[in-house]
């Protein structure tokens, strides 16, 4: 019986030889199929933050695919994925190109870089408010209480303290070289009492004004003449930062 | 005595009302000069420091001697040949005839032995030649010449204490003042004559109007702090600031009563600057001021502490008054210019002040000392050299003067007999001001 299955095995297997022999002598073969188109590359920029101060760093993040090279503008080429800290001087757009077999992709991310702002605390424009509006009180010599041309001034500087009222500030006393430093020193304590004084009639919480006496120890002119006398008898405003 | 004489007899005869007796009495110059003859101290011994310490040694006496104002030294050229080491050495005639013709001498040796010194000093009445011997003092120290120089201070003060009327001698006192030489305003001291000057306090801020305490404890000054100016309290046994309170306002120019036991300032914490009493502790803050106008410096009455003499603004111009120390019975010293800085005698007869007797536009007067009878109200001037001269103090014997004198070029310290001869500059490095004597 197994001999008989063997025998017929082979019969077949020879007939379907002859057979399959004949076929392709006889069929044309189809066209092989085309291969597939290779794939386009893929690219994708981003920089975070996008916008800096002048000075500071921001770190760039891309991804490409299908890229055989990738580069970016400014920075060269670089790993199909990565990502760098740059900081660039101006505003910068950066152009990350990808290149494949399947052509050529960009990707763009823009930096904004902006001026460092500048100190705007509400304090620096009060001082410089302070130092062109407060004016210094002058006092005749080996006086104390407030001279008539110098009303304008007190005026002035009752308006302007009164309106910045969270402004601090010291009154200091001064006299010229003239006379003893001890009785210069409670001169010029008088004198920065009567400035005060004038203040709190203008409305000017007491507590608010503080006094202090230099006499003739610090001087703003040290010449020996009346001009420079003059210029060292005052009560002079001082901004307390 | 002749002297003075001379600088007060016009005023005597300008004047009515002008006692007689405080020229007898006034500042304790009135004593006859004693003619003092003080040859160099001689070498005991072979030591190789001996010469050193003797350079020093010698130059000290003899400018204490001669500082002291009592005394009509007698010129060295006058001496007879040979060293005067030991009393065997003296030969009486030639230091009691011409041309010496000392009434008094003081002589002595001195030997370095290792790391100590000893002086042996002598003050003989040459005119007494059976019992000559007026003091013999033995001293021994360390062999360095600051021990050289304090010896001959206490040898000088000796002398003067028996020779100059029972006044004790002012060798051995300091000064206290201001200087700036680091840069800042610093309380500084230094001995009577200039030398061993050094700073007190390192604040780096502005301290003024140093007070030594009467037992030469502490001094008392005005300083610039971040609450102002404050009377600040420096311990010189501890060499720190000690605790004492701070008043507010401007506190300035502290005064010791000379009892030791209270300070008087002016301070501005009620508004305008007045005299304020208060117990050196601090305690019982007391106001006995209150005039419009700046009230500062005062100065206590050195002999009895009852009254004060301070510096008022009240009436425009500067001008030196008088009180009881309660504030009562107000009186106006100068009567015109610019005084300030009065400073009482020790013997409570005189004030020293700062005036500028002529004042004001046309009137370039100087700034020059005047001393001042308080009783009658006469005043003497005694710095005629020009420059601004301020901050006048009393030495503890009532002798001697200290003060401020920009005439050099720069403020620097000067002294002066009482009666303004023997004017003496004592410091030279940066700008010194406000000196004040020590109590003994």
């Amino acid at each position: 019986m197994q001999r008989r299955l063997r025998f017929t095995m082979l019969v077949f297997a020879l007939g379907a030889i002859m057979m399959l022999g004949a076929c392709k002598k006889k069929v044309a073969p189809p066209p092989p199929p085309p291969p597939p188109p290779p794939a386009a590359p893929t690219a994708s920029l981003t920089a975070n933050p996008n916008t800096v101060e002048k000075g500071q760093s921001t770190t760039l993040t891309w991804q490409t695919s299908n890229a055989t090279d990738a580069s970016i503008d400014g920075i060269g080429a670089v790993q199909p994925n990565g990502s760098q800290s740059v900081t660039p001087a101006d505003s910068t757009t950066y152009t990350l190109t990808a290149k494949g077999a399947g052509g050529t992709q960009q990707a763009t991310a823009r930096v904004t870089v902006t001026s460092p702002a500048p100190p705007t605390q509400p304090s620096a424009t009060e001082e410089e408010l302070f130092s062109q509006t407060v004016k210094d009180i002058y006092f005749d010599y080996d006086k104390s209480d407030l001279n008539a041309d110098q009303q304008s001034s007190m005026q002035g500087d009752v308006e302007f303290l009164k309106q910045h009222p969270n402004i601090a500030f010291t009154v200091e006393g001064h006299c010229d070289e003239r006379g003893s430093t001890e009785y210069n020193l409670a001169l010029g304590d008088s004198r920065a009492n009567s400035v005060r004084n004038a203040l709190v009639q203008g409305g000017i919480t007491a507590d608010h004004v503080k006094t202090i006496s230099y006499g003739k120890e610090k001087p703003f002119c040290t010449e020996s003449n009346e001009q420079c006398w003059q210029q060292n008898r005052r009560g002079h405003f001082v901004y307390q930062k | 005595m002749m002297r003075f004489l001379k600088l007060f007899l016009p005023l005597v005869l300008l004047t009515s009302g002008f006692a007689q007796d405080w020229i007898k009495t006034g500042t304790g110059l009135g004593v006859e000069k004693v003619r003092l003859a003080v040859p160099d101290f001689s070498a005991a011994g072979q030591d190789p420091k001996n010469a050193e310490l003797l350079k020093v040694f010698n130059e000290t006496l003899w400018n204490d001697l001669e500082n002291a104002g009592i005394f009509d030294m007698v010129s060295k050229s006058f001496y007879p040949l040979g060293q005067v080491g030991t009393p065997a050495d003296v030969k009486f005639e030639s230091w009691s005839a011409a041309p010496p013709s000392a009434a008094m001498l003081a002589f002595g040796n001195l030997g370095a032995s290792g790391n100590g010194m000893t002086v042996q000093g002598w003050l003989y009445d040459v005119k007494n030649v059976t019992s000559p011997q007026v003091l013999g003092k033995q001293y021994q120290d360390a062999a360095t010449t600051d021990a050289a120089r304090t010896t001959a201070h206490k040898f000088a003060d000796e002398i003067i204490f028996r020779l100059g009327g029972g006044v004790a001698g002012i060798a051995e006192s300091k000064i206290y003042f201001v200087s700036n030489r680091s840069g800042h305003k610093e309380v500084w001291a230094m001995d009577y004559d200039g030398a061993n000057q050094h700073a007190v306090t390192h604040l780096n801020s502005i301290s003024l109007s140093p007070r030594v305490s009467t037992d030469g404890s502490r001094v008392a000054f005005s300083s610039l702090t971040k609450s102002g100016w404050e009377i600040l309290m420096y311990s010189l046994d501890l060499s720190r600031l000690v605790t004492f309170p701070r008043f507010g306002g401007t506190n300035l120019s502290p005064a010791w009563s000379s009892d030791g036991t209270k300070l008087a300032f002016s301070s501005s914490r009620s508004g305008d600057p007045e005299i304020y009493v208060v117990d050196s502790s601090g305690a019982n803050l007391k106001r006995i001021t209150s005039f419009k106008g700046p009230d500062v410096s005062p100065a206590w009455n050195r002999k009895t502490g009852a009254q004060i003499a301070w510096v008022s603004g009240r009436t425009g111009l500067p001008q030196v008054y008088t009180m009881e120390a309660d504030g009562t019975n107000a009186q106006r010293l100068t009567d015109q210019g610019y005084a300030v800085s009065p400073a009482w005698s020790p013997n409570g007869q005189f004030l020293v002040v700062s005036w500028m007797r002529k004042y004001g536009p046309g009137a370039p007067g100087a700034q020059d000392i005047y001393i001042m009878d308080i009783a009658s109200k006469q005043w003497v001037q005694l710095t005629h050299d020009g420059g601004r001269n301020d901050f006048p103090y009393w030495s503890p014997d009532n002798r001697h003067i200290i003060f401020q004198s920009s005439r050099a070029g720069s403020l620097q310290i000067w002294t002066m007999l009482a009666d303004g001869t023997n004017q003496k500059q004592l410091t030279f490095a940066g700008s010194n001001t406000q000196p004040n004597w020590s109590w003994k």
